[in-house]
């Protein structure tokens, strides 16, 4: 049916338009609401713009710079909204990736004994469970928040980058308050406060962008398929083991029998792989036994270091010149940085070529 | 305003009858790269022209399945068209049936998160949130998830968040039709609050007394395509009535209240 044969202004009552070109059963529409230029014409005349059509990729990062309150607002909400159903509230916060810890403990610490090489397997094991619990939670939960928020997205209009990164960050307030427990349980097993502890912020400001980068990938793969958020907890899974979160990836590849020492290749990989990698600088930062027990770690001066040991057998590590340098921890920084930076820039634009599309069907 | 060029929309509806779904016909689609079997199209809209300009607020009348919702989310944006296209000059705020913007919060936090999203400073969101919340009405409800509302007070909730903010084009799908009439007599207020604002609104009901009131203009789509579509909305709506084997009513109504020149 075309709409040349039409020939009334808006705003003007007309009959019935008599020799519409159709020959369909159905009569030809009166409608008055239809001017006699194109409409193609008239809208760029008015600088209408298409609807459906994703903005420009400087706007949209503007718009969602000034969302920024709506994000944590959105964030801090569905936080608080989580466990109200339950009668601990709150406490499954904490309770959750304890409970994680202390089944994994009882499989991997006691039962099959894979605490080899690692000095205090406790912390080590906690810290470990802790932070993959953060991208764990931040994958599954961004696959999913297309289709939870399915209402929203379809009443108002906001630059939809904004739920996942909603996601992100609430995954990120969690692991704050778990980052509490994970002290004090640190500090029980006997490790001291030091100012390494600080470089626990840098470590966990990269991972969250790249969870960031990650989620956005992910919250439109799910968008797409229910298929994204069904496979994924599998695939996390084989991350957490090929991590080392339970077990030492060092120990396993420097030792002499370790089961990697042949493999130097695959070991290199697994402890370049974003997982691993920020969990060593975290474990590095928060751990003194880990630093000390690194392969390959030096003191800082081991000359003057020296001197400081005046009883035989003591630990050397309370002077300055005394503190483990380890060997691959500048380059570990370095990818870091490199999986952040790559996982944000390509999850950023993967998820804006899509923006017109979340919401339909 | 709107333009609607041509429109045409297709819904793919997935998992009718005939396939079976299981994982070894889902396999081999995979491997052959075909679409899944049981995908039906549904020719939604066929072929619709017309164009809405700012101040206008603007009835869609028709019956059941004619296709009111699909060209209000085509208008949003939230369908692709098949073909020809929807020209806006702003973004859509749609409200339509389902009640919840984010269920499990409250309504106070959906107003707060609502406002935000809309991209009201969160000064302007301080100032709105008490003038929201009485609008709607809801009273101590605003303290409870948006999950233990019935349906009226959630779509009363929803306008008030959606028109605390001047939109370029509102879109309202029989959201008001639950509302009690204290509740219709304001939001009709509203919505000529938002046209003065130079706003353009759509608004499908089958309440026809609302478009009456409301609409300055009105379309009557059947199947798809448009039957007739004007400013003389009590003829059209007569016409529609007629059609639908009812009596007309509203040509004399209008000539009762306010006589044509």
């Amino acid at each position: 049916m075309t709409k040349q044969g039409r020939v009334s202004a808006p705003g003007q009552l007309s009959g019935p338009v008599t020799g519409g070109d159709s020959a369909t059963a159905m009569a030809e529409p009166e409608n008055t609401l239809l001017p006699a230029e194109p409409l193609r014409d008239l809208a760029s005349r008015y600088g209408l713009k298409q609807t459906a059509v994703r903005p420009p990729l400087r706007g949209y990062a503007a718009e969602l710079w000034q969302r920024r309150h709506f994000i944590s607002g959105f964030a801090t909400a569905r936080n608080v909204a989580m466990y109200t159903e339950a009668r601990l509230g709150q406490l499954w916060q904490v309770l959750t990736p304890l409970l994680n810890a202390g089944v994994y403990y009882l499989i991997f610490g006691l039962l099959l004994g894979t605490n080899r090489g690692v000095p205090n397997y406790v912390s080590f094991l906690v810290t470990g469970i802790f932070v993959f619990n953060f991208t764990q939670r931040a994958f599954i939960t961004s696959s999913q928040v297309i289709r939870d928020t399915l209402p929203l997205i379809r009443a108002l209009y906001f630059p939809r980058a904004c739920l996942p990164l909603g996601y992100v960050l609430i995954e990120l307030q969690q692991l704050i308050l778990s980052f509490a427990v994970l002290f004090v349980i640190v500090l029980i097993s006997g490790e001291p406060i030091t100012l390494y502890w600080l470089l626990i912020i840098p470590a966990l400001i990269l991972q969250t962008v790249f969870n960031v980068g990650c989620g956005l990938i992910l919250a439109r793969w799910g968008s797409g398929f229910d298929d994204v958020s069904q496979l994924l907890p599998f695939i996390v899974r084989t991350w957490l083991y090929v991590s080392g979160v339970l077990f030492s990836l060092q120990a396993l590849t420097l030792t002499l029998h370790g089961k990697l020492s042949h493999h130097h290749h695959l070991a290199y990989l697994l402890q370049i792989n974003p997982a691993a990698v920020y969990i060593t600088l975290i474990r590095n930062a928060l751990l003194r036994s880990e630093r000390d027990a690194a392969p390959g770690a030096q003191p800082y001066n081991a000359a003057k270091c020296h001197l400081y040991q005046v009883f035989p057998g003591q630990k050397p590590t309370y002077s300055a010149y005394c503190h483990p340098v380890l060997p691959g921890i500048p380059e570990l920084w370095l990818w870091g940085v490199g999986w952040a930076v790559v996982a944000v820039v390509i999850g950023f634009l993967f998820f804006w070529r899509a923006e017109a599309r979340y919401g339909r069907g | 305003m709107v333009v609607v060029d041509d429109l045409h929309v297709v819904y793919r509806v997935y998992g009718s009858n005939s396939d079976k779904g299981t994982a070894a016909s889902a396999l081999l689609r995979m491997i052959r790269r075909q679409r899944r079997p049981s995908i039906r199209e549904v020719h939604a809209i066929r072929g619709m022209s017309f164009v809405a300009y700012r101040g206008d607020a603007v009835g869609v009348i028709g019956r059941n399945g004619s296709g009111k919702s699909t060209l209000l989310r085509a208008i949003a944006g939230l369908l692709p068209a098949e073909e020809g296209a929807v020209y806006t000059d702003g973004h859509a705020a749609l409200l339509g049936v389902n009640a919840a913007l984010l269920e499990d919060l409250t309504g106070e936090r959906n107003v707060v998160l609502g406002c935000l999203a809309m991209g009201m400073s969160t000064q302007e969101t301080k100032e709105a949130k008490p003038r929201i919340v009485e609008f709607s009405g809801v009273g101590d409800f605003i303290n409870l998830p948006m999950k233990a509302y019935s349906t009226g007070m959630g779509s009363r909730l929803r306008f008030a968040i959606a028109s605390a903010k001047s939109h370029d084009i509102l879109l309202v799908d029989e959201a008001l039709a639950t509302g009690d009439a204290e509740f219709q007599r304001k939001s009709h207020d509203r919505i000529d609050e938002l046209r003065a604002q130079a706003g353009t609104v759509f608004l499908v009901a089958h309440q026809l007394s609302e478009i009456y009131e409301t609409c300055n203009r009105v379309i009557w789509i059947e199947k798809g395509q448009i039957v007739k579509a004007g400013d003389d909305v009590p003829g059209i709506l007569d016409d529609y009535l007629v059609a639908s084997g009812r009596d007309p009513r509203f040509r004399d109504l209008a000539t009762a209240t306010a006589p044509p020149d």
